[in-house]
């Protein structure tokens, strides 16, 4: 208290600006309602806030702290790679957070958790005190993952796995190829965010391919021998953009990789390719704050399935991407979903509210071509040991045309739904 | 060819009005006629029927939902048509005891019929003017006695609102509270036994839909309940 205090007091001198930022906190402290902070405002983050905020009605101070103030959905970029969505379209303001839920929106980096004071320390200067932290940062890529690429030549050969300039950045980069070129990607190796993502992004990538520049080839470099939703892909490339595609397998050396972005060519097993755009798309880990926080075990941060508390510390709660937890795939649905039962566990601990048993449910749509869209889904619960799955369903290879466009549609119809239930 | 001259033989049995081995299996043809006149004032069946108010009848057994060409249908009902529902003796005979349970937004306006042998009646008079009709009810791998209706002890009980509240947020992953209606129905401020016994029919898999077979398939009596109660008190 006496810190956010005297942080203030610096704000206050240097700045309208920072006193309007900073006054909300110093209200909280000296009322003594128990207070929330969330790290990191996408589908797991700005979710549990807004629930926690609503379903509280006012009797938690709840403070999001995100960067960006534009978020950009990493759900349905790809679509917008391929001309199906405006980059506007999945832009999303935290405005209505701040104005209708009374959530204390801070665009700041965390840089620190003191998880003896519950503070966090944020790149700007200031310091949140919190009783529950929910830290729900997304991914960060694995340094030297991929031979030859670090962060540093995310221009020159992007990932495009944070939304926002980097999918504008990719976009370009396609359209701008020189007939019968070459795209070529390498795919992550498992758990990764988005696990049809990869997938759907080539699909998007031959969608635009096949208009402008169809003789351009595409080969994905994948150390993995299966992926999500394969026979679904494989059936639309062949039916959409027969001979374009070529995946390499772990079989044919897809795990054997290494990039060069100042000559742009892609070495498979020893063998060198001259590529014209190369997505490259690194093995993941949690969000770093994650590891700054000390609740990391290997790349991951484990949970209690029924509360999404952190192993380690019951005071904080990890979600989404970030999180190790049982059978759910890293996703925004799935993010969007266990920060409800997050929310829930939270104000049972502070508040009293009732607690419910947790219940999760994901699905995840991808777009194929035009009106070819496929989902995977299950339902899941918690037990003891890890968050496991009740029952599931996918789309089937030879589904006929309405049924597929109707799953499109409703694929549509899910952005509108989970983007109102995570921003208001 | 066989389908032509049975085809024709459903013409001639229409013209020649019920035959026994017909109205044995299902209920009687003769009485369905009568039930007929109500449903005659929009739908029209025999040869030469066409699209009035509601679509013509002629080969309802065995036609996708919400497909024949040019008439309108409501959103509900072309979604269950993509997502495979074909009309069969038991999703017929579940949508005509209460359509409005069985596709929220249908444009057909009418109460529906709680008589389980009127309904019984009035579909063996359909029968006759579709392809097949001896196949039916058979063919319905379905078929699991005629009384659908939920269990009046399952609509009786009081769902627990807080607890709904929580179990909406499963929801509304995908359905929009302001009842936004694109791509996803709008669920608020539906009847809370409309609900119910739409979330018994997704459990029971009458409806078609793969998420929602699974949403509904694990959720208890209670909590279905629960649900209703919470999304009926909902303005949209």
């Amino acid at each position: 208290m006496k810190i956010n205090r005297r942080l203030f007091m610096g704000g206050a001198a240097a700045g309208a600006a920072a006193t309007t930022l900073s006054a909300p906190m110093v209200h909280a402290a000296g009322h003594g309602k128990p207070k929330v902070v969330v790290i990191g405002g996408g589908a797991g983050g700005a979710t549990a806030a807004r629930y926690i905020a609503k379903d509280s009605k006012g009797e938690i101070e709840v403070t999001l702290v995100e960067p960006t103030r534009s978020y950009y959905t990493c759900f349905f970029s790809n679509l917008y790679m391929a001309g199906f969505r405006e980059l506007g379209s999945i832009a999303h303001s935290y405005g209505k957070l701040a104005a209708e839920y009374g959530i204390n929106v801070v665009h700041d980096w965390a840089v620190g958790i003191d998880r003896e004071a519950r503070t966090v320390s944020l790149a700007g200067g200031g310091t949140l005190s919190y009783d529950r932290l929910v830290l729900s940062p997304g991914i960060d890529f694995i340094d030297g993952a991929v031979e030859g690429w670090d962060i540093s030549h995310q221009n020159a050969m992007p990932h495009a796995y944070k939304a926002g300039s980097q999918s504008e950045l990719l976009k370009a980069q396609v359209e701008a190829m020189p007939e019968g070129g070459t795209f070529a990607m390498v795919a992550p190796p498992n758990p990764f965010r988005c696990p049809p993502g990869p997938y759907e992004r080539i699909s998007m990538i031959a969608h635009i391919l096949k208009d402008k520049n169809p003789t351009a080839k595409i080969i994905i470099a994948d150390p993995k021998p299966k992926f999500s939703k394969m026979a679904l892909f494989q059936e639309g490339w062949g039916k959409h953009y027969d001979g374009m595609i070529d995946w390499v397998g772990p079989d044919f050396g897809g795990d054997n990789v290494s990039v060069n972005p100042h000559d742009m060519t892609l070495t498979i097993d020893g063998e060198v390719t001259k590529v014209d755009v190369c997505n490259v798309i690194p093995a993941m880990k949690a969000g770093k704050i994650c590891d700054m926080a000390g609740i990391t075990d290997g790349n991951w941060a484990p949970v209690n399935p029924h509360t999404m508390q952190s192993r380690v510390d019951e005071n904080i709660h990890v979600l989404g991407d970030a999180s190790s937890q049982g059978d759910m795939p890293k996703s925004g649905f799935a993010a969007n979903s266990q920060a409800k039962v997050a929310a829930m566990a939270v104000r049972s601990a502070l508040t009293g509210s009732k607690l419910f048993p947790a219940k999760f449910t994901n699905t995840c749509w991808s777009l194929i071509d035009t009106d070819d869209g496929v989902k995977v889904g299950a339902s899941y619960e918690a037990t003891d040991e890890k968050i496991a799955k009740v029952d599931g369903f996918i789309s089937q290879t030879g589904e006929d045309a309405e049924l597929r466009k109707a799953t499109y549609e409703e694929s549509i119809g899910w952005y509108a739904g989970i983007t109102s239930d995570m921003f208001g | 060819m066989g389908r032509i001259r049975n085809a024709a033989i459903g013409l001639v049995i229409a013209i020649c009005a019920a035959t026994p081995s017909f109205s044995n299996e299902i209920g009687s043809a003769e009485d369905g006629e009568t039930l007929w006149k109500e449903c005659k004032s929009c739908h029209a069946i025999g040869e030469g029927a066409k699209n009035r108010v509601g679509p013509h009848l002629n080969g309802i057994f065995g036609r996708r939902a919400g497909a024949e060409d040019g008439f309108k249908y409501s959103n509900g009902l072309t979604r269950m048509g993509k997502d495979g529902l074909i009309w069969e003796f038991d999703l017929l005979d579940r949508y005509i005891e209460n359509p409005k349970a069985f596709a929220s937004d249908t444009r057909m306006s009418y109460r529906g019929l709680k008589d389980e042998q009127k309904r019984a009646d009035l579909l063996a008079f359909l029968r006759r003017y579709s392809d097949n009709p001896g196949d039916i009810p058979e063919a319905a791998p379905t078929v699991a006695g005629t009384d659908h209706s939920v269990d009046p002890t399952i609509l009786a009980i009081q769902g627990d609102p807080e607890y709904g509240a929580y179990l909406s947020s499963e929801c509304t992953s995908c359905h929009q509270l302001s009842g936004e209606n694109d791509g996803i129905p709008g669920i608020v401020g539906w009847p809370a036994e409309d609900f119910v016994i739409a979330m018994h029919a997704y459990k029971d898999k009458f409806r078609p839909h793969p998420v929602m077979q699974m949403m509904a398939g694990r959720l208890s009596n209670d909590e279905i309940a629960a649900l209703a109660a919470y999304f009926e008190a909902l303005d949209s």
